[in-house]
């Protein structure tokens, strides 16, 4: 099967009779079960189902049924997202072996458009992390250095869309779990607004911060999943968009009247000189294309870490609370009390970053320590909206970072929780304040390693984000595809 | 010197609405466990509730009626424990934005009225239940799950168990009314916590304890009992009172320590993300408040104006909501309001009583009762065959019209066949007629019994004395 670089282009194809869909999901079931062990993307797939689903899918097109633009196109999912007929485990002991009896909503929404899941995707244990290392079925390596991580919590998403194991995923992103995996694998996805896309089957981290999102290796193929699984749910009210995005097309090459603000102090300490130069390059390359380009002092940095961990975590506690050993998923061998039933099932089925995300947010909800820490970081959250909102007055997009450093070694920050908790900086001011941000490629470090940016947007301005993505990636192609089915610089 | 006792009450009310509280599953009691249940009750991973309006309109419907203030931008909070019958580990409940607060209600002790301050009442989800098999172990039932309750929390306003039972059967009287409990403490859809403590008149108030597990109105009267003359005891023998929950075992008479406030936990309550804010306009309250049904003491004034009938009457016809939606559909079928207050007064109480029948079981076909309201209004049944009827009805649900005419009971009012009969008996009694003649005015009422017996109670006793007067010149 030749090679095709995007996800609309297969369902194109596959339209016009080019190519059958078992043969596109033959082709990337091969590639998962010749490639895949490189990078530990997956957790599970199930080749019987697959091809079942495409002969169904077939079928439907072959009546003529008008499906949606990527109809016949793979997709795989992140592990915390619910499908009924395979494991869902949040790549967590504690989940080991069991399965929903209900899709989540978006697995609802792609089935509809005849895209076929394929299977699901590894990540940090309940998405609990920046590098996808933590979950118990190890760490996802990263296609363009298998010695480095693939970033987290959606690693394993966007390393299985990098080295072309699928050519669509879904992740997840609470504070930077889409955008920085995509970033260090050299692959776009969109954080979309908090409220866009239905939560109902996305095994909760925090609740008021997650969203389901899209990765692929272009804007356009995110953007066309992105209009498949937005839009409201009567099964989740926090979902409060009216319609789902349609983006259309846009050719334009031009950004002229388009203002995107450049946070200065995002480019100060801590930030390496290799991601510095590449997303200004990536600012000067947009205002090349006649975006009107200014830098700003982002306010309340100092608070945004802290403030996200206090309110994710606190939110994780309780979330994470149903896990009790007694209905579903791991259930200590040795519990012999109902009280044993719970404390040794958790201190057995979660990793150590899990148990510790759930320990501080237990702590900061206790009485006596509520106001001094819960309550102060919804305090600083709404001084961030704030914030936000003044500047989208006078922007109308934001050019940052998206992490402070490329791709690190695995196991080489594991061991420092507050290192990895700072190379969040740039990502969880997004989620505190709901907004929607696209990640993309720009370049490189020297060391030959992807670097990423985001534009960051008001809240539901994701077609004003989609369409300035599409004049960069129109202009810049930071990766090419080989026939062995690898990017290449 | 004395003691006076010092009382608070939470009341939990399951909400009669059709579906749960943030799930389409039904709230029907019973049930095979875990038949009730759908992911989202059952708290699988990555549910999400949906709020359940019906829920914040009877909280809203109860809050006007208690005259509290409605919140107007009201939310939901999680409440965090690990309990098994709790399948989120955590229940959706309200403490920092209740959606109603500061109402009140009045109770009448003794012929003394008293006002009982509402502090507030929430929306909260029920958690499930759990069996104990001595053989199979413990076994969780979720069909409880989301039920949706109102917590209704007064102040500490109460000075007796009268008081408090009082305001037990006066907000029961009310949810009633108002349509939206069925408040049977049997199935636990209404239950009540009393907080107790007991001080020196004038005094601080003293450290309190919570009385649980209190399933009768009876065992709520017993239990202050114990639990004051405890705590009284235990200060006079220069003990203290501990900070502590206490179960009430209604079958030992007694209540026992079930955790102390140093073991309190701590639920570690914060806002419910996954639901938004909910906002209540002033036209959504009046739009509520315009439906509000009467309630039972409106009923009582509105049936002894119009009705005329007695004060003793009325109170028996509002004692329970069962009982005057049977009152006011017997009077507007049969149009005899006085009649159908009689009766449901005296031959329907007295079988309820004999049969121990609860109002809120009272199960009557108010139509086939109207049948025979009719028939003895008319005259075309007498008293006795009316209350045979009443009680075959009652008890078997029997088809009236089949029953009189299968024990003939209606009356003859046929001239000709009363004639032929009174004939006979003139005949038969020839001594009574002469006693009559002879001025003797209690032959006439001994003449008419002798007619009636012969034809079997079913003679219009009207007819028969016209008919006797006549022949009798």
């Amino acid at each position: 099967m030749m090679l095709y670089t995007s996800a609309l282009e297969l369902s194109a194809a596959i339209k016009d009779k080019t190519l059958s869909v078992a043969d596109v999901v033959e082709e990337y079931l091969g590639r998962i079960e010749n490639h895949g062990d490189q990078y530990n993307a997956f957790i599970y797939y199930n080749r019987e189902k697959a091809m079942i689903r495409a002969k169904e899918v077939q079928a439907r097109i072959d009546t003529g049924e008008s499906l949606s633009p990527l109809a016949g196109v793979p997709i795989a999912i992140k592990d915390n997202i619910s499908t009924a007929e395979l494991e869902t485990s949040c790549a967590s002991k504690m989940l080991g072996g069991y399965t929903p009896v209900y899709n989540a909503s978006v697995v609802d929404r792609l089935e509809q458009a005849g895209m076929i899941v394929i299977g699901k995707l590894n990540m940090d244990e309940f998405a609990m992390g920046g590098s996808s290392e933590t979950g118990v079925y190890g760490a996802v390596r990263n296609p363009w250095d298998t010695d480095r991580v693939a970033g987290g919590s959606s690693g394993g998403s966007a390393a299985a869309v990098a080295s072309l194991q699928v050519p669509l995923a879904l992740g997840s992103d609470t504070g930077g779990s889409i955008r920085q995996p995509c970033s260090f694998c050299g692959v776009t996805g969109i954080k979309p607004t908090y409220g866009s896309v239905s939560r109902y089957g996305l095994i909760a981290y925090a609740s008021s911060l997650d969203q389901i999102g899209p990765i692929a290796a272009n804007i356009d193929d995110c953007a066309a999943l992105l209009s498949v699984i937005s839009g409201p749910d009567e099964r989740d009210s926090t979902c409060v968009i009216e319609q789902p995005f349609e983006f259309g097309c846009n050719n334009a090459e031009d950004l002229s009247g388009v203002k995107i603000g450049i946070p200065r102090n995002y480019f100060g300490g801590g930030i390496d000189d290799g991601v510095k130069e590449s997303v200004l390059s990536a600012a000067k390359e947009l205002g090349e294309a006649g975006a009107d380009i200014e830098e700003f002092e982002m306010p309340l940095i100092d608070y945004m870490v802290h403030a996200y961990y206090i309110i994710a975590c606190a939110e994780a506690s309780s979330n994470l609370s149903r896990y009790d050993g007694l209905k579903y998923g791991y259930r200590s061998h040795d519990a012999k009390t109902l009280s044993e039933v719970y404390r040794l099932s958790r201190s057995e089925g979660f990793g150590i970053e899990v148990k510790r995300r759930i320990m501080l947010g237990s702590f900061v909800l206790s009485s006596g320590y509520y106001d001094a820490y819960y309550k102060k970081a919804l305090q600083a959250r709404a001084l961030i909206k704030d914030a936000y909102d003044r500047l989208f007055r006078k922007y109308d997009m934001i050019l940052s970072p998206v992490a402070p450093t490329t791709a690190y070694k695995i196991g080489q920050n594991i061991d420092d929780p507050i290192k990895m908790y700072m190379g969040d900086i740039y990502t969880v001011s997004v989620n505190l304040a709901g907004l929607p941000a696209v990640a993309l490629p720009c370049g490189f470090d020297p060391q030959g390693l992807p670097v990423g940016f985001q534009l960051i947007g008001d809240a539901f301005s994701e077609k004003k984000l989609v369409d300035a993505a599409r004049v960069y990636q129109n202009r810049h192609t930071p990766c090419k595809i080989d026939q062995k089915g690898m990017n290449q610089k | 010197m004395n003691w006076e006792v010092v009382m608070g009450v939470e009341v939990h009310a399951e909400l009669s609405t059709k579906s749960k509280i943030f799930c389409g599953c039904t709230t029907s009691f019973g049930g095979q466990p875990n038949t009730h249940v759908c992911p989202v009750c059952a708290g699988m991973p990555g549910v999400l509730p949906r709020l359940n309006k019906a829920v914040v309109e009877y909280a809203i419907k109860l809050g006007l009626t208690l005259d509290c203030e409605i919140t107007r931008l009201c939310r939901f909070d999680r409440k965090n424990y690990f309990y098994p019958d709790l399948p989120k580990a955590y229940q959706v409940s309200q403490l920092y934005l209740p959606i109603c607060r500061n109402g009140n209600i009045e109770i009448t002790v003794g012929g003394e009225k008293k006002k009982i301050g509402i502090r507030e009442i929430h929306m909260e989800e029920d958690a499930g239940k759990l069996t104990h098999d001595p053989q199979s172990g413990t076994h969780m039932d979720f069909n409880r799950c989301g039920v949706p309750l109102l917590e209704i929390v007064t102040e500490p306003d109460f000075r007796s168990g009268e008081e408090v039972l009082a305001y037990l059967e006066q907000l029961r009287e009310t949810l009633l009314y108002l349509d939206i409990c069925d408040c049977k403490m049997q199935e636990g859809s209404l239950r009540a916590d009393v907080n107790i403590s007991v001080r020196r008149p004038g005094e601080e108030l003293g450290i309190r304890t919570e009385m649980k597990n209190l399933n009768s109105f009876k065992a709520i009267g017993r239990a202050i009992e114990y639990e004051t003359g405890r705590q009284i005891k235990t200060l006079e023998n220069g003990g203290h009172i501990t900070q502590e929950t206490r179960r009430w075992d209604d079958e030992k008479g007694e209540s026992y320590s079930m955790r102390s406030k140093e073991n309190a936990q701590d639920y570690r309550y914060f806002p419910e993300p996954d639901l938004l804010p909910i906002k209540i306009d002033d036209r959504w309250i009046e739009g509520i408040r315009s439906d509000l049904p009467e309630l039972a003491h409106q009923k009582r004034e509105r049936y002894m104006r119009d009705y005329a009938l007695s004060e003793y009457e009325t109170s028996v016809l509002t004692g329970h909501k069962s009982i005057s939606d049977l009152f006011e559909d017997l009077s507007n079928q049969t149009g005899e309001p006085t009649e159908s207050a009689h009766l449901i007064t005296g031959v329907i109480m007295q079988l309820m009583n004999s049969t121990a029948t609860l109002p809120e079981d009272l199960n009557i076909d108010s139509k086939k009762l109207s049948y025979l309201v009719s028939l003895v209004v008319a005259g075309k049944i007498n008293r006795g065959a009316y209350k045979d009827a009443i009680e075959a009805v009652f008890t078997d649900d029997t088809d009236p019209e089949k029953y009189i005419a299968d024990n003939g009971l209606m009356m003859v009012s046929d001239d000709r066949i009363v004639s032929e009969t009174v004939d006979i008996v003139l005949a038969d009694n020839a001594d009574a007629v002469s006693d009559y003649h002879s001025g003797k005015d209690r032959a006439f009422g001994f003449l008419i019994g002798q007619v009636m017996k012969r034809m079997g109670g079913s003679g219009n006793p009207n007819i028969a004395r016209e008919i006797l007067r006549d022949r009798l010149g």
